[in-house]
């Protein structure tokens, strides 16, 4: 507590030094905040310990007020045939791969939102309803967003779903990192039920380290490669596996931030209004020069 | 010359055959935009989380924006340059910037989820987000354009105010507030045409901007860190020819003859707007090497060609002809393939380039997205026939216009 205390302390203290010295500071750009905080949580997903059991899907939809029906349909392993993307109705959803390594054991996917640390959907949306939290999670305000859509285009994981048959207020859909449950000491919902502990909720930092041991630990086991810890610029989700992430249905994607150069430009363009500005004073100097010499013409 | 070319209302009837048939494809389209408003997106488009933008935001929005563009480039070139010549244009092309820029609004309207949020961009920033600079300047464009039709209406009723019964009192006030408001928007006006323009490069370009952060969800011959400018230019590019492919129809449906003087004027500086268009997008596609794309025989592939070929190599060398230029034909044709172009360029890299990286199907806009979007294309006609039915908005050749040089030669 004492903690928190002086980092909202020394957060004021910054946000007042700027304002009193005219600098500006992220705080007053009034675009929705991006915390980066070192202690942020992650989870990392062992698809080489998951079993499919899709207890996560039930366990999610019962933490988001979604009708989730019994534990025990979830046994039936017949709707992994087909790769299912996470949806209005499912936050999570669980896919199976065959295994090239042991044909008897298929290899299995829990994909959810990945909350990177450069959210494309934090800077695309225009009114700012998606924010990354302090404790890693990337969360969408319902009394902001106006439907757009445009967090879709952004995300380069395919993730939010939109209530299209919704007339009036429909609402973006995504993995909250179970927001409101780790708020109360909780875990997300999904890593309490694990029965077999696939999934590890913790601090980011530390998670790479228990990944990159695991690696280290076990080399014919792990691919040298945790999906997350880098691509597009890191994700609080980070995953490991014991074949190529590609062959998994994860999209190849680069290191740098999700929103890629489009902040650079639109940034650029804007550069403290100047362009604008600037463009401005030239068009009316030119208008003011072509209006005497057509006065100083016709005289 | 100029005094023989004087904006005035167009003294014919509303209805015709073809106005009927603008009416019925206005209603099927209210009919489906209704279907929308009561069911959900879902149940009129096909877009789904694979393809979260279509038809609306590809045709309605972002090639609404850039088919507007006569209003700003003309307005460069009559008010900031002073090229008096080219007069006569400036209302008519106003006109389709206000009104297109009005059905954009609309557009977006009736895209967003939920459309009872559309003012939030105004009280809620992003600073990062290009979509957030996008809808602000056209917020503010929309009304920018609102100012400048506003001396056509002051035009109109200076002097003519005639409220009827106990209204009548009112008359002298209102003229009285007709005339400081022409007075005022007079001196004020080069604030607002200056303004305008600005407005204009800055979200033109924006738009571009807005497809970059979908990053390689974008094919690549469209995905380039200089999409804005390409967006620029050939919003820039396509203004005149639009102005031109518009005078030429409503001259045709109004039953007089084009300025085709004016038009051939304008359409020569069409090739060079062309032309740096052309070079930058052929010069993005050598030092990004994406022409390797083409050799695929894929539907964006093939677009893309189309959209280079037929709306930009083709048109930009009939733009050189001089036989194009005096010719209405020629010069009509050459000036719709330049208009078919930058809309393909839009549908293109907001529809045709989007692969999303899960793909469980194709997207094709739905008879219910392609009725809104014809609905509101035939509403736009409409409404500009209504507006230049009854202001002086068209330049016609006055016929008791007498030439007074008659009597000055002699002197």
């Amino acid at each position: 507590m004492e903690k928190h205390n002086r980092r909202t302390f020394l957060k004021t203290a910054a946000v007042a030094t700027a304002t009193l010295s005219g600098l500006p500071s992220k705080k007053l750009k009034a675009s929705p905040k991006n915390i980066l905080s070192e202690d942020r949580m992650g989870v990392l997903v062992d698809t080489t310990v998951c079993v499919g059991c899709r207890n996560c899907e039930w366990a999610c939809k019962n933490a988001h007020d979604i009708p989730s029906g019994k534990l025990k349909d979830y046994e039936d392993k017949s709707v992994m045939k087909e790769m299912r993307r996470p949806d209005i109705d499912a936050l999570t959803v669980v896919n199976q791969y065959d295994n090239v390594k042991n044909p008897a054991l298929p290899i299995d996917v829990k994909v959810q939102c990945m909350h990177c640390d450069h959210p494309a959907c934090v800077s695309a949306c225009i009114v700012g309803a998606f924010t990354k939290q302090e404790n890693g999670s990337v969360i969408w305000d319902t009394d902001k967003c106006i439907g757009c859509r445009y967090c879709m285009v952004a995300c380069p994981f395919q993730v939010p779903a939109f209530e299209y048959d919704k007339a009036i207020n429909p609402h973006i859909k995504k993995c909250d990192f179970c927001f409101e449950r780790t708020k109360v000491g909780k875990l997300p919902a999904c890593v309490e039920i694990c029965p077999v502990e696939a999934i590890t909720y913790g601090s980011r930092n530390e998670l790479v380290q228990v990944a990159r041991e695991r690696i280290k630990n076990y080399p014919e086991r792990y691919k040298n490669h945790i999906y997350g810890e880098n691509e597009v610029g890191g994700t609080s989700w980070m995953y490991l596996s014991g074949v190529n992430y590609a062959a998994l249905g994860f999209p190849k994607l680069g290191n740098n931030a999700a929103p890629g150069v489009s902040e650079s430009i639109q940034h650029g363009i804007f550069a403290y209004f100047v362009p604008p500005i600037s463009l401005y004073a030239l068009l009316g100097g030119i208008m003011w020069i072509t209006k005497r010499k057509q006065s100083k013409e016709s005289e | 010359m100029d005094g023989f070319l004087k904006p005035a209302p167009i003294k014919k009837k509303f209805f015709t055959p073809g106005v009927i048939v603008l009416l019925v494809i206005v209603a099927n389209g209210l009919f489906f935009l209704a279907g929308r408003f009561f069911f959900g997106i879902g149940k009129v488009t096909n877009l789904n989380n694979q393809y979260p933008w279509g038809l609306w935001i590809g045709v309605d929005v972002a090639a609404g924006v850039a088919l507007a563009a006569g209003g700003f480039t003309s307005a460069a070139l009559g008010h900031v340059m002073h090229r008096e010549h080219f007069h006569a244009i400036l209302r008519p092309a106003l006109l389709t910037a206000m009104l297109g820029y009005t059905f954009v609004a609309v557009g977006v309207f009736v895209d967003i989820g939920r459309w009872y949020y559309i003012w939030h961009p105004l009280i809620m920033w992003n600073g990062n987000s290009a979509l957030f600079e996008v809808g602000i300047c056209v917020m503010m464009y929309v009304t920018v354009l609102y100012i400048e039709f506003l001396p056509i209406v002051t035009e109109k009723f200076i002097g003519k105010v005639n409220l009827k019964g106990f209204l009548s009192k009112l008359n002298k006030p209102v003229d009285k507030f007709l005339r400081f408001l022409d007075k005022w928007l007079g001196v004020t006006m080069f604030v607002f045409v200056i303004l305008g323009v600005v407005l204009s490069t800055l979200h033109q370009s924006s738009l571009g901007t807005l497809m970059v952060i979908a990053g390689p969800k974008m094919h690549p011959l469209w995905q380039t860190p200089v999409l804005p400018l390409l967006f620029l230019l050939s919003a820039i590019s396509v203004g005149f020819p639009m102005i031109i492919f518009e005078s030429i129809i409503a001259a045709k449906s109004f039953g007089f003859k084009p300025e085709m003087d004016v038009l051939s004027a304008l359409g020569k500086t069409i090739a060079p707007l062309l032309g740096i268009y052309l070079a930058f997008k052929i010069g993005d596609m050598v030092i990004r090497g994406t022409f390797v794309y083409l050799l695929e025989p894929t539907v964006p592939s093939i677009m893309f060609l189309i959209e280079v070929v037929v709306g930009i190599v083709i048109p930009l060398r009939m733009f050189l002809s001089e036989a194009v230029l005096k010719s209405t034909k020629l010069l009509f044709t050459a000036s719709a393939l330049v208009v078919f172009g930058v809309l393909l360029n839009r549908i293109n890299n907001f529809v045709t380039a989007y692969t999303p990286p899960y793909k469980f199907s194709t997207y094709f806009p739905s008879f219910g997205e392609i009725s809104v979007t014809v609905g509101f294309a035939a509403m736009l006609i409409l409404i500009y026939r209504i507006i230049v039915l009854y202001f002086p908005v068209i330049s016609l050749p006055n016929k008791d216009y007498v030439p007074n040089t008659k009597y000055t030669v002699r002197g």
